[in-house]
């Protein structure tokens, strides 16, 4: 019996030591920063970047208001909700764009034989594992004034002014679309994958037509699936921050562009910790509701 | 089948051009890049013949292959300490029973995938100013431990992966044979281990080799990566020197990729 106790105690001990660098490290760079961000985001901005450690609210404050200067009246802050618009629109639209393309090509590859799935999902995954930064590169380079669809455009004659598509919203939403589209492509291939063609198959013996399938059966099939990649792409484009510097060029700013600034040259530390905090509750709702649905498509497939 | 009339219950209109499609959008844009730091001009949109000058100029950039050599440094490192510790945190959390605490340490592993990259980067750009200023240490070792802490749950899914997939009777029969704790890690579970440790320090080595993010905040001046050196160069007018550089990066990650889905792909 205590031989048995003592064995227990020292597997309990095992563990803990085996697990201590790990969580060492992880707490020094990952979770430990984000609660002094917490507090910095609680504090009074310093002159030249930094903070007094004063206790103030203004940072939350100024996420959402701001006072006016000439009659000290409350309205919102124009300047941070129009760029949390832009950072909420342009992730939707990037994730409806990525369902599009998306969809149909888990959908492609799910189809084919089942030896050559994996070349085709590699050969999705091959540029999720690239360098985010040279891709969105590649794609600036295809559509500034002087790049190739332009070159092209006007050496057929279609165009004869150069379309400006660099540095507007619409190219930061086409490179979000390109350097997170394989996040869609992986949740949807792996329901899609499990499909059952039987049912299908009844469809179509019951007279359905193609569409009323694909609405009726397969979409209800795959929607744990579908749901997942949204979030997948939802997330990380909210939060995006290379890819709107490169293709925002510095004129459209997103949510991170935002925090970078008052860490930057606007120099207020406590601000840019709130709005950073304000960025991570978003996301982390967003994850807890992926979490939920892919926990019931688990269910579902028993 | 049941299709004797020719019928295919999986296709559904326009699907397979929109895949197929979506394979050429995702490879186009890269493709052009790769075949354009082989022109012999200035411009990343009209061809004017092969030359490997762009490679040999960026060879030549001091800045260049200073960068190069901390960008391979640093991902050596802390692919090194990500592997070490994810090796560690999988034989404390796999095959074992349940333990209260578990879901906690799962998350607290997994933190680096959840939180947005700018989020934990201003959180370090806070955190290691304030040690920067107590204790004058502007060294690469902020961006060694920072890089060590978001690749460690990339060395730890493929790990833990193989391990779940690993007969513990193996290990219970050495003990069996009075072998030491040691001597069944060492003879009996690494052996087996080894592939899912290969694949985890390669994708926690492409990773560091990667990222921008937070190597631009928490970097001291003069510590470019290539990735912050290239988004810095992107302000300037841009030849296809950059090109060169996104190539050899490229090939890199390309590689490993390939070697790490052929590593994980053996264990079924």
């Amino acid at each position: 019996m205590s031989q048995a106790t003592s064995r227990e105690k020292r597997t309990v001990r095992n563990r803990w030591l085996l697990l201590t660098p790990a969580l060492v490290i992880l707490f020094v760079a990952a979770s430990g920063p984000l609660l002094i961000t917490l507090t910095y985001s609680f504090l009074t901005p310093g002159d030249y970047g930094g903070v007094e450690w004063e206790f103030s609210t203004d940072a939350w404050f100024n996420v959402f208001l701001q006072r006016d200067i000439f009659d000290d009246t409350l309205g919102f802050a124009d300047a941070h909700l129009s760029i949390l618009w832009r950072s909420v629109k342009l992730s939707l639209m990037t994730t409806v764009g990525a369902i599009i393309l998306g969809f149909p090509t888990a959908y492609f590859i799910a189809t084919r034989p089942k030896g050559n799935r994996d070349i085709w999902m590699l050969l999705i995954m091959i540029p999720f594992w690239t360098n985010l930064l040279i891709r969105t590169f590649a794609v600036m380079e295809l559509i500034r004034n002087e790049g190739t669809v332009n070159t092209v455009l006007m050496w057929t004659g279609v165009i004869d002014q150069p379309i400006q598509i660099l540095f507007t919203e619409t190219a930061i939403m086409i490179g979000m679309l390109y350097v997170y589209l394989p996040l869609m492509v992986l949740p949807l291939y792996a329901s899609m994958e499990r499909l059952d063609f039987s049912l299908v198959e009844a469809g179509y013996d019951l007279y359905a037509t193609r569409f009323a399938v694909l609405k009726r059966i397969i979409l209800p099939l795959v929607k744990p699936g579908l749901i997942a990649g949204s979030i997948l792409v939802f997330v990380p484009s909210l939060g995006a921050y290379v890819t709107p510097r490169v293709m925002g060029g510095g004129k459209q700013l997103m949510l991170g562009n935002l925090i970078e600034l008052q860490f930057g040259q606007g120099r207020n530390w406590p601000l840019g910790a709130a709005l950073s905090i304000t960025l991570l509750v978003i996301v982390m709702f967003a994850l807890i509701f992926y979490v939920r649905a892919a926990g019931k498509e688990e269910i579902g497939h028993g | 089948m049941a299709n004797s009339s020719g019928f295919d219950i999986r296709k559904q209109w326009g699907f397979t051009p929109i895949a197929i499609l979506c394979f050429v959008l995702l490879y186009l844009p890269v493709i052009l890049l790769v075949i354009y730091s082989f022109n012999a001009g200035t411009s990343v949109a009209i061809w004017e013949g092969f030359s490997l000058q762009w490679y040999r100029s960026a060879w030549a950039n001091e800045q260049v292959q200073e960068a190069t050599l901390r960008s391979l440094v640093l991902a050596l490192w802390a692919s090194l300490i990500a592997t070490s510790c994810a090796v560690l945190a999988a034989l404390a959390t796999t095959r074992v029973r349940s333990f209260k605490g578990y879901s906690t340490v799962f998350a607290a592993i997994n933190q680096p995938l959840m939180v947005p990259e700018i989020v934990t980067a201003v959180a370090l750009l806070i955190l290691f100013a304030g040690i920067k200023v107590q204790t004058g240490y502007t060294g690469l070792g902020y961006l060694v431990v920072a890089h060590s802490a978001f690749c460690i749950p990339f060395a730890y899914l493929p790990i833990r992966a193989r391990l779940q997939g690993m007969d513990l009777t193996l290990e219970q029969a050495a003990s069996d044979l009075y072998a030491t704790p040691y001597q069944v890690f060492r003879r009996i579970t690494l052996p087996q281990l080894w592939p899912g440790i290969l694949a985890g320090a390669m994708l926690a080595f492409v990773i560091s080799l990667d990222d921008v993010v937070i190597t631009e905040f928490v970097k001291s001046a003069g510590q470019d990566t290539l990735p912050t050196y290239m988004l810095g160069q992107l302000r300037r007018a841009v030849t296809p020197e950059v090109n060169a550089i996104s190539t050899v990066l490229l090939a890199i990650s390309i590689t490993m990729v390939i070697a790490f889905f052929f590593l994980s792909r053996t264990k079924k």
